[in-house]
């Protein structure tokens, strides 16, 4: 069995140096092209004018009402599902009228049921997002039409749409029924995994640009930091005898390096957070509950290496971003090898990875900034939208044919909002 | 357990108790541990991380998925329901062997930063960088070592090209010659046919028109790049070479001040504390708002004013000239005799007299250029320290072998041989205490013959020329 393995991954090598292969093919139609030293150039397509969007106009006790009653969703990495409802309202590819358009998006911000600490709760997001569905169902015709194959929807949450916070639990949920031919854009997503259907894009969390941009230093300050890393490795609240969260691999992250002075790792937080990520060459990625973190796009920004540390983690726009050309990607196995394995990499390989970084259109790629600007993160999902067009014929059901069942899931779930 | 619960409920309670209580014990699941060795045939090992000491002494990987609702797994890690090579669930924490940092790797690392700075020096530092010139007037002393080594080591440090010219008061000597070839750089050493004066006016003095000697050199030679001052007992930090860079024609930078009192007066303390404006050790461009040059700060002496040092030796303040040398920047082209260059540069061969300040180079001081963010970065230090005029060190700082002969010291701490000190040698064994203390009695022997100047024909010729430029004022 092994044998067999190796020898298709060697006939992959082989394939790669013909044909420049894309890592992660999500069903595309169109095949993209990318110049070495520069990251994809599909970042830099312009949406305008290769779709139209329609806007569901929702009652505002979906969206801001929601909002009124809790402002700090718009800070917390979750905030993408608010600025995109924004940036598509005054965008130019929204289109009043339906019957043109070719994606229909609702907006409902089902993250943004805060506990006092600011951790969303997802308890009821589920019954939030079936109550809007049936709105629209019910309201227009478009829903029915084809069971939601053209219309996505923002699930920034842990695990998308699973709408938990705990892995089993999420896992055992599954994504929400009413959801299933829908098109997600999530920020988790992770290979063979219930909560990653076939089809979802996945976006980068939020990160507020603004905070960032006051944060640069300048670019001739020598990175002097080998390995940074600040963050918990060990949840004592929720797991306190480890190997649970993050799998065990922040904790044996802290364990082999805690004493190695290439490795800069601490728990705490500092006011330097930021300036110290710009003097620092490799910035440590591990997952923690959930695969993703706002630090992969924290890592761009400052131009330090991201060091990714989550078995078959799918990252944002990997369809348009060539991560393994830009990161570096360790198993959680190989975590006690870490050190070996990132003094191994060749520096002209270092050097290239810091190029493909510095590349402003790789950083606009993993932003959200109001307002929105090319080549941004709202652009970005634009494009991959555009991407999975023209619908399929199949999609579009006769009158009276049904797929979805409307009364799966959970008997909880199945409450009113 | 939770699989056989189905089976004689009570046995498994009682056994389930039982672990509860060792693994309050232990610190640890201990039912998982033992779950884990009945049912799993795991073939590798990695250590199994516990709060417990206890507990590291086991050697056993734990890979337990959760079982709360009966479809994931079995302990085997690569096959599960779920068809992901990813398991849910407690995970054993890996260490290696001996997680400590391994030597290779963190030269590895060193270089890869290194690599990495190189390559942000280029890209983001200063684009086709000049070659920097360096002119420091310098003469042979006790403090000499002190003072040319550290500007020695901050031109090592330099990335840029660098020529350095050194002048030597009293002509050139083995001293000094030895002292800048351990730098490794590009020098040219000459020698300046009069001695240093001991007085700081006459060095100041002095000193001029040994810089101007170094500037004939960089035209003789036609040396290509940016000339600068170096003295040799200035401070320089690394960014004043990165700022240099950016200079055209005639430049100048801010130079801090540190004026060293010897004695601690009182009464220049309480005049400092009745001045309205405090003065800032700083010599150097002034600008105004636009950032052009508006016009220079320059060192407040009055509070000075007959404090101050006269001779080398003198134990009082010493303070800088009116505009050091130091903080002004000049293009070598400025100084070549063809070529061209701006018509407000006098040609330095028909300097040969007395010139104040580096001003009088230039016929019209508004064309100099402030470096350092407008002079508001200040990016050297002025600081004059000397040792007693007849302050004698061994030659090159290297004690020679002793010799053979042994003849009793007059100053041993031997209470039968009273110490004899003639007065006149009192300075010089003070000085030589230091190396009486650490060596045996031979060598007090020795330096006793030196204070008793005899020249003996073991020594070398190195021996005692050092001593005697010192003392002969």
């Amino acid at each position: 069995m092994e044998i067999w393995g190796w020898v298709f991954i060697g006939i992959l090598f082989l394939a790669d140096f013909v044909v420049k292969i894309e890592p992660f093919k999500l069903g595309r139609s169109q095949p993209t092209e990318r110049i070495s030293g520069s990251a994809g150039d599909v970042l830099e397509d312009n949406p305008v004018g290769r779709l139209k969007v329609f806007v569901y106009e929702l009652p505002s006790k979906y969206s801001k009402k929601i909002l009124q009653k809790d402002p700090r969703c718009l800070n917390h990495m979750f905030a993408a599902e608010i600025y995109m409802h924004r940036f598509l309202l005054s965008s130019p590819v929204r289109t009043l009228n339906p019957e043109e358009a070719d994606w229909f998006y609702t907006p409902v911000y089902t993250t943004c049921d805060l506990t006092p600490n600011g951790l969303p709760l997802p308890f009821k997001s589920p019954r939030m997002m079936r109550s809007a569905i049936q709105l629209i169902s019910s309201n227009w015709p478009y829903w029915n039409r084809t069971e939601g194959a053209d219309h996505f929807f923002l699930v920034p949450h842990d695990f998308g749409a699973c709408f938990h916070y705990q892995e089993e639990k999420a896992i055992e949920r599954g994504i929400l029924p009413l959801l299933q031919r829908a098109t997600l854009v999530q920020t988790f997503g992770q290979r063979n995994h219930v909560c990653l259907k076939e089809g979802s894009i996945t976006i980068p969390p939020y990160a507020p640009p603004q905070k960032m941009q006051t944060h640069l230093i300048p670019d001739k300050t020598p990175r002097s930091i080998f390995v940074y890393f600040r963050g918990l490795f060990y949840d004592v609240g929720n797991d306190p005898e480890g190997g649970y969260y993050a799998r065990g691999a922040r904790a044996a992250v802290w364990e082999n390096f805690k004493d190695n002075p290439l490795f800069d790792i601490s728990t705490e937080h500092p006011t330097t957070y930021y300036e110290d990520m710009q003097r620092a060459v490799f910035c440590l990625c591990p997952l923690g509950w959930a695969p993703w973190s706002p630090r992969l796009v924290e890592a761009v920004i400052f131009g330090c290496i991201p060091v990714i540390i989550a078995d078959d983690i799918v990252l944002p726009f990997a369809d348009a971003i060539p991560w393994e050309e830009i990161g570096v990607f360790v198993d959680e196995k190989d975590v006690p090898n870490l050190d070996t394995i990132l003094t191994s990499i060749p520096p002209e390989v270092i050097l290239r990875k810091q190029r493909l970084l510095a590349n402003p259109s790789m950083k606009q790629a993993m932003l959200f900034p109001q307002p929105a600007q090319p080549g941004d993160a709202f652009h970005q999902v634009l494009n991959g939208l555009a991407r999975k067009l023209p619908h399929d014929k199949s999609v579009y059901f006769k009158p009276g044919e049904r797929v979805l069942n409307w009364t799966a899931g959970p008997v909880g779930d199945l409450k009113p909002w | 357990m939770e699989l056989l619960n189905r089976r004689r409920p009570f046995f498994w309670l009682v056994l389930h108790g039982l672990s509860c209580l060792i693994s309050l014990l232990l610190g640890f699941r201990f039912s998982r541990l033992v779950f884990l060795l009945l049912s799993t045939s795991s073939t590798y090992t990695s250590p199994f991380h516990s709060p417990t000491e206890l507990a590291k002494t086991l050697d056993i990987r734990s890979v337990i998925p959760a079982d709360p609702v009966g479809n994931v797994p079995l302990p085997f890690p690569n096959k599960t329901a779920t068809n992901s090579r990813v398991v849910v669930g407690r995970h054993g924490i890996r260490i290696r062997p001996w997680p400590h940092p391994n030597p290779v790797e963190v030269m590895k690392a060193h270089r890869i930063i290194e690599r990495v700075q190189t390559e942000q020096r280029l890209q983001f530092g200063v684009k086709d960088p000049r070659k920097i010139i360096v002119v420091t007037p310098t003469y042979v002393r006790t403090f000499q070592s002190l003072h040319l080594t550290g500007v020695m080591h901050s031109l090592m440090l330099v990335p840029y090209d660098l020529v350095w010219i050194v002048v030597e008061a009293g002509g050139v000597s083995n001293e000094t010659a030895s002292l800048i070839a351990k730098s490794g750089l590009r020098t040219i050493h000459v020698g300046f046919n009069q001695r240093m004066p001991n007085s700081w006016d006459g060095r100041h003095k002095l000193e001029t028109k040994m810089r101007l000697r170094g500037l004939r050199i960089v035209r003789e030679k036609k040396l290509d790049g940016i000339v600068i001052f170096a003295d040799d007992s200035n401070m320089h930090s690394m960014e004043l070479f990165d700022e240099i860079q950016n200079v055209k024609w005639f430049g100048a930078v801010s130079v801090g001040i540190l004026a060293s009192s010897a004695n601690i007066d009182e009464t220049v303390v309480e005049k400092r504390g009745e001045e309205e404006n405090p003065r800032m050790p700083v010599q150097g461009p002034a600008c105004n708002v636009s950032n052009m040059l508006a016009g220079w700060h320059t060192f407040n002496t009055l509070p000075f004013a007959g404090k101050t040092a006269v001779y080398i030796d003198d134990r009082a303040t010493v303070l800088p000239r009116k505009l050091e040398w130091s903080g002004f920047i000049l293009n070598s082209s400025l100084l070549w005799k063809d070529g061209d260059k701006p018509e407000w540069m006098k040609d330095i061969d028909t300097l040969d007299g007395d010139i104040e300040s580096p001003l009088d180079l230039v016929k019209d001081p508004s064309v100099v250029e402030p470096l350092g963010s407008c002079g508001r970065r200040v990016l050297l230090w002025w600081l004059r320290v000397e040792a007693r005029a007849d302050s004698k060190f061994p030659p090159r700082w290297i004690i020679d072998p002793p010799l053979e002969i042994t003849v009793p010291s007059k100053r041993t701490p031997w209470p039968d041989t009273p110490p004899e000190l003639p007065s006149h040698e009192k300075p010089v064994i003070r000085i030589q205490e230091p190396i009486i203390k650490h060596t045996t009695k031979t060598r007090t022997s020795r330096s006793k013959r030196r204070s008793k100047r005899k020249h003996d024909e073991t020594r070398t010729d190195r021996g005692t020329t050092g001593f005697d430029k010192t003392l002969q004022n």
